[in-house]
């Protein structure tokens, strides 16, 4: 009989959490997830694929944008939104916002995580989509994995996607 | 509400046993709780943290998050999970008697 991941009192013992988007509003909350499952005690794995690989990208992990086209959420109208420079802007002041907070900027963000023992993984397919390597990823990394290994890692707890 | 006994005293403790009145905590209660957590011995870095918990408590009305704790101990990260394996913040309020910090960080 499953027990959905959890144990016998009903608590959450393990997180695999999968990053599929590229924007600030699209990784924040996995990163979140996964740095709160840890602050509980909970194991958590993070699994980057599509435009998730650019929050583990060197290159890329310190220029992630917020989405201001096409993002009903901000309340800001589509012809706004794409104004030259608004994207960037936006990013800024909510970036701004979120330093009052003490939330860290991402790149900070996940080698906190990565400190607290959560696994960071690159997605295989993703990777060969785009033509990356392991090298274009941060150190944190510990291992570049199919969908079906991303299966047994997440064996016995909870996946969430995001 | 519900109570606890540590170092011969009865202490009132909520649902996931943190104190709810930290002024009734001694420092010998400490070794107790941590062992009821998993944690054998209560080493002078477990110390470091504890103390500063409820320093922080006591200075701001509420234990600090796992980041906090880490920018202002001057424990880092990584050492604050090898110490309390299960949830740094979290065991080490309980340890330290205070009640469990709210924060999303």
């Amino acid at each position: 009989m499953s027990n959905d991941g959890a144990t016998e009192n009903g608590t959450i013992e393990k997180v695999s959490i999968i990053v599929s988007k590229g924007s600030l509003e699209g990784i924040y909350p996995a990163l979140i997830m996964a740095n709160g499952a840890r602050a509980e005690g909970i194991e958590a794995n993070l699994f980057f694929t599509f435009f998730g690989l650019d929050a583990i990208h060197k290159a890329r992990h310190e220029h992630i944008k917020l989405a201001t086209v096409g993002n009903p959420g901000l309340h800001l109208a589509t012809w706004a939104g794409g104004l030259p420079g608004m994207s960037s802007a936006m990013t800024q002041y909510m970036s701004h916002k979120m330093d009052q907070l003490d939330i860290p900027p991402i790149p900070e963000f996940i080698e906190m995580i990565a400190d607290t023992g959560a696994g960071l993984y690159a997605c295989q397919a993703s990777v060969d989509l785009f033509g990356l390597t392991r090298d274009d990823f941060i150190d944190q990394v510990k291992d570049i994995i199919t969908v079906g290994e991303f299966y047994s890692l997440a064996a016995g707890g909870q996946i969430i996607f995001t | 509400m519900a109570s606890k006994v540590y170092d011969g005293t009865e202490v009132a403790v909520d649902g996931e046993g943190f104190f709810t009145d930290p002024q009734q905590w001694r420092e010998e209660m400490a070794p107790q709780i941590a062992a009821e957590c998993g944690i054998e011995t209560l080493t002078e870095q477990h110390w470091q943290v504890v103390k500063f918990m409820r320093h922080e408590y006591a200075e701001k009305g509420t234990g600090p998050s796992v980041r906090a704790l880490s920018k202002t101990s001057g424990v880092t990260i990584k050492e604050l999970y090898q110490l309390f394996p299960k949830g740094p913040a979290k065991l080490a309020a309980k340890i330290a008697g205070i009640p469990k910090p709210r924060g999303c960080i």
